[in-house]
């Protein structure tokens, strides 16, 4: 059985660059993504320190190595990691973190969107409630974008991460290109 | 021509000029005109046709509260019918056309209604155009529609983009005249977020149109200095050209802004528009206020205008209405409108001030205790009649009049929530009430505060309120502080013709009375009845005057009598504004499947399923016809092998030591007792019993479970499992997350799907190994995958799933690895057709009305433990025997056609409901029957496996004998898919 070969959300072998203006739009394919729940009368935050999953507090993304973290809902959490090492982690952070949680797989349910330009808050006030210009770094919330439940993080007043349903990538895409003409 | 009413000053670049043409005429303004200001500089005072009577009409008002200069802007696409030519700004090549009129703007044929006035007054139509009842529809509407209306559209489609978009401050001020400057500049020092919008293109309200002096300057550069200052301010965001439309709950204020309507058409990617949401806890309403007309015979004539009008005009726009002007007032504010003209060259005729007493102006022809009675004019005013305090009538030869009954305070925003405006007696108006919404204050005009001293300080004291600002109070500029002086008139007694109030909907005293004499005196009934306060403008110079004369009619006072509801918008928004960019093939985001890009290589047909584009049927070269292409999918899959996308079925992750309880609470059958390894057919009922959805759940492990549901109810499902989750049983440890996008899983079915899975897969699926209903997690070339023993089709099929990166791989090397048993894909119309002949029910008949007994499942609701739904599915009204049950059908002439919604007759019996067994629920031709085949229910129908009876459909004439079958025509003991 020969090797299956990769297609990103955006429909190519290879990520997507794409520039608007001063935009900068990159799909990025080099992500694992897992939920984790804590499971009922579990201790979720002894576990996940034990494995080096940082918990990030509500509405916020937490850094760390391997694993980064942003809070989604009450007691769950999406899970990032380098998916050259973790292409399977679900089943690295089962292994880790034992039935304190229930762990799902969240891979290729999204497709990634970095974001990049000096200030973003013009283009993401055309595309969704997020008052992005008054959080501060590491923000991270449910919203939606172009009728998208997306999942946006923060990452500096210039940089930020967009999570969009995978297989609507490609009006995603269209929607923040379409914003960013409007704008710049 | 030239612009023979230009007068000096304004605050218009005369630098420049702006060719544009009204009614296919050319003509000039400057930059800083607006489209009333350039057409009167150009001496045109005719704009337009009233609504109903096609009385000539010019501009009332010099702002968005406008009833007559509406005009069509631009053409093609980009025609906007009812616009403002008051606030619409001049541009290079602007095109207006006026409206509303046949042949044309000064010779109108539809004029032949004020002729006829009498016959037309308020409610005539109701009364007038009631027999025959069937003509209202068909005659009666549509030539009303005609004769009496407003713009037209091209019917074009719109080029431009609209956007939307959501703001955030600590602070929204809305206005940005002397208060809204104020509060703006006391919050922006303070570093507050604060955004300014006003819906005029120049921000400093009526500073703009005065001649008082700020701070020691001209008011117009005061506020020019105030909002440079503010638009230094990082924290400040200026919003020009940005209506707030309303407010909402929350904190939550709607604005359109309009990026390019000054533009000939918007620049490269640019909106149009951008409607804007709000959210701001705390927001400032210095609207400002609007002044209104005092009634009287004739008092609509083009040249009639507000007097705050008349000045505006002449200080910012440097253009006079007339060479020969009165003023007609009952405040002092008219008297402000004289001196100005005055001062810029106009001859003032005359002041008739209804007040009795008081001081003259000087240099002035001052007429106290006056009343103007009636004017004249066909297209244009050329007298008035003035009666004086002696009660002789004296003709002055003028061609503009300016008439101010006092300034009714914007309230509107503040008056969203329902709030009633609280009359004050002292300003002869109505103010804001107590009720507002949360947050808002007002300050200025709009809370009756009309000086500009005053203006300016309740401005910066609403800023400190409403931040909580501590510390220095800004100090304010020196302005004029004049007391309002008024003595209310609301109409003209003298006078036997028709006096307007509300012009735009061609409302008069006269119908105020009707509406009195017939008891529809309540002012939402006076409203509805005269149309008083529709349309474009909402009344804003009308409504006030209507409900002054409605309380002297019925001898209550205007508090009493009260105001009508103020709703959004307020002012009119387009409805592609509303829209945004979601029109067209826009109108939702698209969904594609994993196989999307192979099915768009090789041509296939594709149909949407709510955002899905889900293959339909892939055709093979000669293939011209689609029935083509579904029968040979459809056999080539019962031959041997076929390929199906099915990753649009929802999936949903379900985990948890509850997990299994959790099912057989949500599930009318069991799901607690499912081995790992296995998966069961599951039905979901909603509580009253009928069923909600259907699918297979499989258990992965001892607490892991993957449900699927039907593409239709992905979301739904799994928000009905929240809220289980949640708020039913929030004490069960069960943890829920959709798995739907990160798997793309393809059905493989027929005899050969074994085998061509068996290239693939790195594991045993020998029956042995993997049996029917089995699940479980495998590889595919080392790669994790999933594998589902499942069948849709009938056929010994497995849904095999890989993460979705890798599905469009997965499929090519399926195709490829089993060309030995020559594969095809197959779309949904041959999922459709296999499922029918299977007898598998489906959107048909999952129909949100149709019990598990219906469609033959009844057993499968276990009364061995509760589930939602099952009590209410026991309801005996629910288990009739004699109800409907699911059946097979088949015509008897195999040429026979058979319709979808036909009902089942039985033989000889008319096609009335009485008569009506049932419906035809899904209908497909099935290549392996060879003829039409359908599913259907039918009262009693276990009972009548084998009669002969009749599919009716009137709507296609058909009544086709049929045969009532087993709803599984293929494989009926299932032998297939457990091969």
């Amino acid at each position: 059985m020969a090797e299956l070969q990769a297609m990103t959300a955006l429909g190519a072998h290879d990520p997507a660059r794409v520039v608007c203006g001063p935009l900068t739009i990159t799909e990025r394919i080099d992500v694992a993504l897992a939920s984790v729940a804590t499971r009922r009368g579990k201790d979720l935050t002894k576990a996940a320190k034990a494995a080096g999953v940082p918990l990030a507090e509500p509405g916020c993304h937490l850094r760390g190595m391997p694993y980064c973290t942003f809070w989604t809902a009450p007691e769950m959490w999406f899970v990032e990691a380098p998916f050259d090492s973790h292409e399977r982690i679900a089943e690295i952070l089962k292994s880790d973190l034992g039935d304190a949680a229930s762990i799902t797989e969240q891979t290729d349910a999204w497709v990634i969107l970095d974001l990049a330009a000096d200030d973003l808050s013009p283009l993401l006030e055309r595309l969704c409630n997020v008052d992005f210009a008054g959080q501060p770094v590491g923000h991270a919330t449910r919203t939606m974008i172009d009728h998208l439940g997306c999942y946006l993080i923060k990452q500096g007043p210039g940089a930020a991460r967009v999570y969009g349903p995978r297989s609507s990538a490609q009006s995603l895409l269209h929607a923040l290109e379409a914003a960013a003409a409007s704008v710049w | 021509m030239t612009q023979s009413h230009r007068v000096a000053g304004g605050q218009i670049d005369r630098s420049q000029s702006l060719r544009f043409t009204f009614d296919g005429l050319p003509y000039q303004g400057h930059p800083g005109d607006t489209l009333a200001s350039a057409l009167l500089a150009n001496g045109v005072r005719l704009m337009g046709r009233s609504f109903k009577y096609h009385r000539p009409r010019g501009p009332l008002s010099a702002g968005s509260e406008e009833p007559n200069a509406l005009v069509e802007l631009r053409t093609g696409g980009r025609q906007e019918p009812n616009t403002r030519a008051t606030v619409a700004e001049l541009y290079d090549g602007l095109e207006a056309n006026s409206q509303n009129r046949w042949p044309g703007l000064r010779f109108d044929a539809l004029a032949i209604n004020d002729r006829l006035s009498t016959f037309f007054a308020a409610g005539f139509y109701y009364k007038t155009f009631m027999w025959p009842k069937s003509f209202w529809e068909k005659l009666y509407e549509p030539i009303i529609r005609r004769a009496a209306g407003l713009g037209s559209v091209s019917r074009e489609e719109d080029p431009d983009a609209y956007d939307k978009g959501f703001l955030h401050c600590d602070l929204l001020v809305i206005g940005a005249g002397p208060a809204g400057l104020m509060a703006a500049l006391t919050a922006g020092r303070a570093g507050k977020r604060v955004i300014l919008a006003d819906e005029d293109f120049r921000m400093g309200g009526r500073l703009n149109a005065e001649t008082h002096a700020v701070g020691g300057v001209a008011g117009a550069d005061w506020a020019n200095v105030a909002v440079a200052e503010l638009g230094a301010m990082p924290n400040v965001r200026l919003m020009a050209r940005t209506t707030v439309v309303g407010a909402f709950d929350h904190g939550i204020y709607s604005a359109v802004e309009r990026v390019s309507d000054h533009l000939p058409m918007p620049l490269s990617g640019k909106p149009r528009q951008v409607l804007w949401r709000i959210y701001s806890t705390r927001a400032i309403l210095c609207g400002g206020a609007t002044e209104r007309p005092i009634a009287f015979e004739n008092n609509d004539r083009p040249g009639i205008m507000l007097a705050g009008a008349l000045r505006a005009y002449a200080n910012r726009w440097g253009v006079k209405a007339g060479d020969r002007a009165a003023i007609f007032t009952n405040n002092d504010d008219g008297l402000r409108t004289a001196i100005d003209l005055q001062a810029k060259g106009v001859d003032v005729m005359a002041v008739i001030d209804s007040r009795e007493g008081g001081e003259l102006l000087p240099g002035i022809r001052h007429l106290r205790g006056a009343e103007v009675i009636d004017s004249t004019g066909r297209l244009g005013l050329t007298s008035i009649t003035v009666r004086q305090a002696n009660g002789r009538n004296e003709t002055i030869a003028v061609d503009a009049l300016g008439v101010s009954g006092g300034w009714n305070p914007n309230v509107n925003i503040h008056s969203h929530h329902r709030s009633r405006p609280v009359w004050d007696a002292s300003i002869a108006a109505f103010v804001p009430g107590a009720d507002g919404p949360p947050g808002l204050l007002v300050a200025g005009a709009a809370a009756g505060v009309m000086a500009t001293h005053a203006a300016l300080r309740t401005g910066r004291d609403a800023a400190i309120a409403a931040l909580g600002l501590a510390g220095a109070t800004p100090d304010l500029p020196e302005a004029e502080d004049a007391p309002v002086r008024i003595m209310p008139l609301w109409h003209v007694a003298h006078g036997r013709g028709r006096a307007w109030i509300d012009q735009q909907n061609d409302v008069t005293v006269k119908d105020i009375k009707l509406a009195a004499q017939e008891n529809f005196t309540s002012v939402e009934h006076m409203k509805r009845y005269t149309t008083l306060g529709m349309a474009t403008d909402q009344g804003k110079t009308g409504n006030v005057i209507g409900l002054a004369i409605m309380a002297e009619l019925t001898g209550r006072s205007i508090p009493e009598t009260g105001t009508t509801i103020y709703r959004p918008p307020y002012t009119p928004v387009a409805m592609g504004t509303l829209a945004g960019r979601s029109r067209g093939k826009e109108f939702k985001p698209c969904r594609l499947t994993p196989s999307h890009h192979w099915a768009a290589e090789q041509g296939a047909t594709f149909v949407e399923v709510g955002n899905w584009l889900r293959t339909q049927w892939v055709p093979k070269a000669g293939e011209t016809e689609w029935r083509q292409s579904v029968d040979r999918e459809v056999l080539a899959t019962r031959r041997s092998v076929g390929i199906c996308d099915v990753t649009t079925l929802g999936k949903i992750d379900i985990q948890g030591t509850d997990a299994g309880a959790f099912l057989d609470r949500v599930y009318a059958n069991t799901f607690s007792t499912l081995a790992v390894g296995k998966c069961r057919y599951g039905l979901m009922l909603r509580e009253d019993g009928i069923v909600f959805d259907d699918g297979t759940t499989a258990r992965m492990g001892p607490h892991e479970y993957v449900m699927t549901t039907t593409t239709a109810n992905a979301v739904t499902v799994f928000r009905h499992l929240e809220f289980c989750r949640q708020c039913l049983w929030p004490d069960m440890d069960v943890q829920l997350i959709s798995t739907t996008e990160a798997w793309a899983q393809f059905s493989v079915a027929g005899p050969n799907a074994r085998k061509l899975l068996e290239k693939v897969v790195d594991q045993d699926i020998s029956d042995a190994a993997f049996p029917y209903m089995g699940a479980g997690n495998i590889t595919v070339g080392g790669l994790r995958a999933r594998l589902f023993r499942i069948s849709f089709s009938g056929e010994l099929a497995y849904e095999i799933a890989v993460p979705t990166r890798y599905g469009d791989a997965l499929l090519r090397e399926m195709l490829a690895r089993g060309a030995e048993f020559e594969p095809i894909v197959y779309g949904t119309e041959a999922l459709g057709v296999m499922r029918i002949e299977k007898g598998h029910v489906a959107g048909g008949e999952l129909n949100g009305q149709s019990t598990a007994l219906n469609m033959g499942l009844g057993k499968m609701v276990s009364k061995k433990k509760d589930s939602i739904g099952m009590v209410l599915s026991q309801r005996e009204g629910l288990n009739d025997p004699s109800g409907y049950r699911l059946v097979g059908v088949r015509p008897v002439d195999p040429t026979a056609k058979l319709v979808a919604g036909s009902h089942f007759l039985e033989k000889g019996a008319a096609p009335v409901l009485a008569n009506d067994g049932g419906w035809l629920t899904s209908k497909v031709f099935s290549p392996h029957v060879g003829c039409d085949i359908a599913l259907g229910y039918l009262k009693g129908g276990d009972a009548k496996i084998g009669n002969r009876m009749r599919a009716v459909n009137l709507l296609s004439g058909l009544d086709t004998e049929v045969e009532i079958v087993s709803p599984h025509f293929v494989d009926p003991e299932g032998e297939r898919l457990r091969g």
